[in-house]
């Protein structure tokens, strides 16, 4: 009798913490308190991208006319305009720019961070923690304090208008956040694995690069990710240290670029922004869970 | 053990008298300073030095191409009679604010949306993530376009659904270039607040809802009493930093508006690129970029005594 009242317990797999109580509510008031609100809020996010998207193909015509036809949709797509983007502007040239810089800033940093890290979380000098709390602070110097004292700087060593100037300021702002991330991951690794290489003679370094780094490669993933993320996204240092057009990164051209007094050339503008975005995009879908262990690890510290 | 295994080797009698080098190779502060010298150089040269010639170069008139004589307060009072000064400052202040509000309001809802049961949840986290990894100057870009006056799609659905007349001016009119510019802000902040904060949530025990709603909680009871409390820490971290880098945001404003119209969407970060670089008065950008600096450091105040609540929800008691 009672049976028939008591709503069926759902068995399958609670990989989240909501499964406890999940039980008592039922599918139509599950629609509209989570579903509906989700939904809506996911069509918010991505709609952006959808329309950068659909903007990049359409033809001239169809761009301007938006009576004539409905903007909401594309007839007969062209690769036109991000024909010209690839092949009659600057555009892989910025992008190898841009690629260049990521990688050589972000491998930098890293080899800073490790060691580091390393050093404030294991070797444990004097006043190890005062370093860890100064570095924890650095992150919170934003760039756009700093880059006019910064211009100046590059312009005296003559680095000015190279990428040699981005790749040495990129560090400032990746160091700090890989070094606080390292350090929670190296703080993991027990200690045990060093006393037995320590006791068996081996120095530092070796520990450091025999046993330490290959059992962080998750963590080095995470914040190599991020880095190259927020380099790619930098752009205050961008605009300021480089000047001539071939050496732009892809976020300084874009917003140069494509404009030539009142005319707006939308479609190549928005082909750039969306070949722009796709190198992160296709690299953060490989590595999703490395860049939001990355992101909530920091913060969790 | 482990005395012997960090290097006290003195103790042990029987090992044989080592050379100075090889005690200097395992002494903590010989190494420990060699480790960090990399990281020691760099954020030395890059950002230590930066930071205090910035602060000295406000108190010169040093200009592009010619270095600056010391020349007082001049700036900083030159600085104090400028409306346009003033009113970016106010744009600043308004802008963080209504932005990081409404995005720990929009966040924490998605956050607790994202914390229940539903199907796909690792495939919606990863999109809802989209918009914090894409540059924030290409989808700058992109509502640029969104919000153009004469080819805006929001301005054409209205239209068509009868609800306006014209074309929304969006970024030619200051109250709505405003309100654009902390929508898009909002728009790229609320995913990485939403998914650390679902990280937080994830921490707190399901068994604590569990007793609670025996006890006859209410959905709302459960949230002020259990959650709330829990997620303190989390929340503490995560908004300082968003309102550090809302504050100090200067490539959204500069893609969409450069500040305009009519200096409107100025932020003080915006403001000294102008006149420092664009402008050329080093000294007077260098004036305005230190001038952020007050607000800064009570930005990081209040994070850390968010950070000190902590202790409580390990047993200690309230430092």
């Amino acid at each position: 009798m009672a049976d028939a009242a008591v709503p069926t317990l759902r068995t399958h797999g609670a990989d989240d913490a909501s499964e406890g109580m999940s039980f008592l509510e039922t599918l139509p008031q599950r629609i509209v308190r989570t579903y509906i609100p989700l939904f809506i809020i996911i069509v918010v996010l991505l709609f952006p991208f959808y329309w950068m998207v659909i903007t990049a193909i359409k033809p001239d015509e169809q761009l301007i006319d938006m009576e004539g036809y409905n903007p909401f949709f594309v007839v007969k797509p062209t690769f036109k305009h991000i024909y010209k983007l690839l092949f009659e502007t600057n555009y892989p040239r910025w992008l190898w720019n841009t690629m260049l810089i990521s990688v050589v800033a972000t491998v930098l940093s890293l080899f800073a961070s490790v060691l580091a890290a390393y050093a404030i979380v294991r070797i444990r000098y004097r006043g190890a923690a005062w370093v860890g709390g100064a570095i924890f602070l650095a992150y919170l110097v934003p760039p756009s304090i700093l880059f006019i004292p910064l211009a100046t700087i590059i312009q005296a060593y003559g680095l000015f208008d190279s990428p040699m100037a981005l790749i040495l300021s990129y560090p400032t702002i990746l160091i700090p956040f890989s070094t606080w991330l390292l350090m929670g991951y190296f703080k993991t690794i027990p200690y045990e694995l060093e006393e037995c290489a320590l006791i068996d003679g081996a120095s530092r370094w070796q520990i450091l690069t025999k046993i330490i780094l290959p059992l962080a490669v998750p963590g080095l993933i995470s914040a190599g990710i991020f880095s190259l993320t927020l380099c790619w996204n930098e752009f205050i240092y961008a605009l300021t240290f480089l000047s001539s057009t071939e050496n732009k990164t892809v976020p300084v051209a874009i917003v140069s670029e494509f404009v030539d007094g009142d005319i707006y050339r939308w479609g190549s503008l928005m082909a750039g922004a969306l070949v722009g975005s796709l190198p992160l995009v296709i690299l953060y879908s490989f590595f999703v869970e490395h860049y939001v262990s990355a992101m909530t690890g920091a913060v969790k510290e | 053990m482990a005395d012997a295994a960090l290097g006290r080797a003195g103790s042990m009698a029987a090992l044989p008298d080592r050379s100075l080098w090889a005690r200097l190779k395992s002494n903590r502060e010989w190494l420990g300073a060699w480790f960090m010298m990399p990281t020691a150089i760099l954020l030395l040269l890059f950002l230590a030095y930066p930071l205090v010639k910035g602060i000295w170069m406000s108190f010169t008139d040093a200009r592009i191409g010619r270095g600056g004589a010391f020349v007082g307060l001049e700036n900083y009072e030159w600085l104090w009679d400028d409306d346009v000064f003033w009113l970016s400052v106010f744009n600043t202040l308004l802008y963080t604010f209504i932005a990081s509000v409404i995005k720990f309001g929009i966040g924490l809802y998605l956050a607790l949306l994202l914390n229940r049961h539903i199907p796909f949840k690792a495939i919606i986290r990863s999109i809802i993530l989209i918009p914090f990894v894409v540059p924030t100057v290409l989808s700058a870009i992109a509502f640029w376009w969104i919000f153009d006056s004469q080819f805006s799609i929001i301005s054409w659905s209205l239209r068509h659904m009868g609800l306006i007349d014209t074309n929304i001016n969006f970024l030619g009119d200051q109250s709505w270039a405003r309100t654009c510019v902390i929508f898009v802000n909002i728009w790229r902040g609320v995913p990485f607040i939403a998914i650390t904060l679902l990280a937080g949530l994830q921490t707190v025990s399901p068994s604590l809802y569990e007793a609670a709603t025996i006890d006859g909680a209410s959905p709302w009871q459960n949230f002020r009493h259990i959650t709330f409390p829990l997620l303190t820490p989390i929340i503490a971290v995560v908004m300082t930093f968003s309102v550090l880098f809302t504050f100090t945001d200067f490539q959204l404003i500069w893609a969409m508006t450069r500040g305009g119209p009519v200096n409107a969407t100025h932020l003080m970060a915006t403001l000294s690129y102008q006149r420092g670089i664009l402008s050329g008065t080093l000294g007077e950008g260098a004036a305005i970029a230190t001038a952020m600096v007050p607000f800064l450091m009570a930005a990081i105040a209040l994070s850390w005594f968010g950070l000190q609540r902590r202790k409580w929800q390990h047993g200690g008691s309230d430092a």
